[in-house]
């Protein structure tokens, strides 16, 4: 021992930080860039991998709906070939009345869940960190959560008419709580150990939810964005076919009283592109909101 | 000058509803883990505690930083009591406890920002620090992209940002393999005999107590209060030989003596030991 600080001695003495930081850590840094980006590459491959597999079968399902009709083995007039679809799906977009229709629809569902959002947060930030709130308020929320929306558009007809408040209503009732309970349990889930930490540097109670336990929740909150802006769609969707005059819904529900399937078929799958854009907008936007957590283990579904 | 003085401090845990543990042959719902604990340290030192598991050291380090409630007696620093934490006392803490969700950089300024520091003038500091500790650089890094070793020395500067009078530390380096710790036992000494704060400092390791302290705190078995207090007249500034010279040898075997008792009486209480997992 005596004999390697002797030899060694300031060299270890001086290097004993970069030992670990400074000097070797250098090296690493930049290998690890070039494992994760390795890895990232193997992620983006192993993703388009499973995208391409999905090709074929989603293809079959395609081809049968081009053939099935025109061989008869469906009613045509229920049932038209894809291409039909597309043809009709082509002449709403060039008319512009797809687009007024997405535009409502989207309209409606972000106005709710914005509103969500705005009651939400708040609300879950207390209902999570203060038990008594919880216990105050826990059996009103689930009788309400347990409550479908759907029954409750009549109550808000009712009670906003038939016109845009309604909608939004039952847009914000469908996103409210996956919001109020993935905060809740997100703050109930912050380490206590970062609130003693906090704590300790003589952070104020509004600071403690400002810069601690609203950060630590955003994971969980985030996460019950996406079931909730998911949830909002399909709302609005069906509050669409029950009692309006516009939308992707009431276009879906108009189509099929007209006998216009076409056009209906054409509703139904923008509705699923705009499902499938929505979701791949949230997975990023959560990748995003979470990029400190390292590699997200968020899957696409 | 005596900086804190803690006097006849007693702290009784209430346990929930339903829990008990036995303590002397006898079942009981309420827990004694610090009975009558008494210290004065001055100014500028710095002291470690020892003592077995349960006997209430880091419970004895939150009354200090004012995160707990005492039961009975008082704390005073500079001759106020403590009842919350105070702005000159920092805190560091086992398992890190740096912000996830904010760069190295960003957690030191943390300690800043909540103070209601100016922008310019803690980013200037935090970056002051993290090159004070060797880790200029590494400003961007997440927590989870850094060593352990690296996080705690994070965590260290994020105590030391608010400039405190006192630096509690509860088992900062327990997490840490035994190299890093002798290296960052080595980097504190360095630096805290550049600030000269007055540190206390909880540890299981014997060595790492020694190495470090001017004064040795040894804590009875629960319920927990003072049972010796050992100078340790090593010279300064100490490097990693001073470990294998007879003065070492002879502060070991000591603090081993005062310490065994209580330890074997610690581990006759096992049965409490899940209650006080934390």
């Amino acid at each position: 021992m005596a004999y390697l600080t002797e030899k060694f001695g300031p060299a270890i003495g001086f290097h004993s930080v970069a030992g670990e930081v400074a000097g070797p850590a250098k090296v690493p840094a930049v290998k690890a860039r070039g494992v994760v980006q390795g890895a990232k590459a193997r992620k983006r491959m192993a993703q388009a991998g499973t995208f391409l597999y999905g090709l074929p079968l989603l293809g079959l399902f395609f081809l049968l709906w081009e053939i099935a009709p025109r061989l008869g083995w469906l009613n045509r007039i229920f049932f038209p070939p894809l291409s039909e679809v597309l043809v009709a799906w082509w002449d709403l977009l060039a008319s512009g009345v797809l687009i007024e229709h997405i535009g409502i629809s989207l309209q409606r569902a972000a106005i709710g869940f914005a509103l969500g959002v705005v009651v939400a947060i708040p609300l879950g930030l207390l209902m999570g960190r203060y038990a008594l709130f919880e216990k105050v308020s826990d059996l009103l929320v689930q009788t309400l959560r347990n409550t479908s929306q759907f029954a409750l558009l009549p109550v808000f007809i009712l009670l906003l008419g038939i016109g845009e408040e309604s909608k939004v209503a039952i847009t914000f009732y469908s996103s409210v709580f996956f919001l109020l309970v993935n905060t809740i349990s997100g703050v109930k889930s912050v380490d206590p150990l970062l609130i003693k930490a906090a704590r300790s540097m003589g952070t104020s109670d509004f600071d403690l939810f400002r810069k601690v336990i609203l950060p630590a929740s955003i994971p969980s909150i985030v996460a019950g964005a996406r079931l909730a802006v998911k949830s909002s769609l399909f709302a609005v969707i069906g509050a669409e076919m029950l009692a309006a005059k516009s939308g992707l819904g009431f276009l879906i529900q108009n189509s099929q009283l007209m006998m216009e399937t076409a056009d209906m078929y054409a509703g139904i799958l923008t509705l699923t592109v705009i499902g499938l854009t929505v979701n791949y907008l949230l997975v990023w936007f959560e990748r995003w909101a979470t990029a400190w957590k390292g590699q997200s283990e968020t899957s696409l579904i | 000058m005596d900086r804190i003085v803690v006097s006849d401090i007693k702290k009784t845990f209430q346990l929930k509803p339903g829990q008990f543990v036995t303590v002397d042959g006898e079942a009981t719902d309420r827990v004694t883990v610090l009975d009558g604990v008494d210290l004065s340290i001055r100014k500028g030192e710095f002291i470690t505690l020892v003592g077995p598991s349960g006997s209430g050291k880091s419970v004895l380090l939150d009354i200090i930083g004012g995160l707990t409630q005492a039961t009975g007696g008082d704390v005073q620093l500079d001759g106020r009591r403590i009842t919350r934490p105070d702005p000159k006392t920092g805190y560091v803490f086992q398992q890190y406890a740096l912000f996830p969700w904010r760069t190295a950089l960003a957690n030191i300024e943390y300690a800043l920002e909540v103070r209601g520091v100016g922008k310019a003038e803690r980013t200037a500091t935090a970056r002051h620090l993290l090159s004070l500790f060797g880790l200029a650089g590494f400003e961007d890094r997440f927590p989870n992209q850094l060593s352990g070793g690296m996080q705690q020395r994070v965590a260290i500067a994020r105590a030391l940002a608010s400039n405190p009078e006192v630096l509690l530390m509860d088992e900062p380096f327990a997490a840490l393999d035994q190299q890093t710790r002798e290296l960052l036992q080595g980097e504190l000494l360095r630096i805290w005999g550049k600030i000269k704060t007055t540190v206390i400092f909880v540890t299981h390791s014997i060595d790492e107590a020694i190495f470090l302290a001017d004064r040795v705190v040894v804590m009875t078995a629960r319920p927990g209060a003072v049972k010796e207090i050992i100078d340790i007249d090593l010279p300064r500034p100490r490097d990693g030989d001073i470990r294998a010279s007879a003065a070492f040898n002879d502060y070991r075997a000591r603090v081993w003596d005062v310490l065994r008792d209580e330890v074997n009486k610690a581990q006759k209480d096992w049965t409490l030991s899940p209650a006080f997992s934390h």
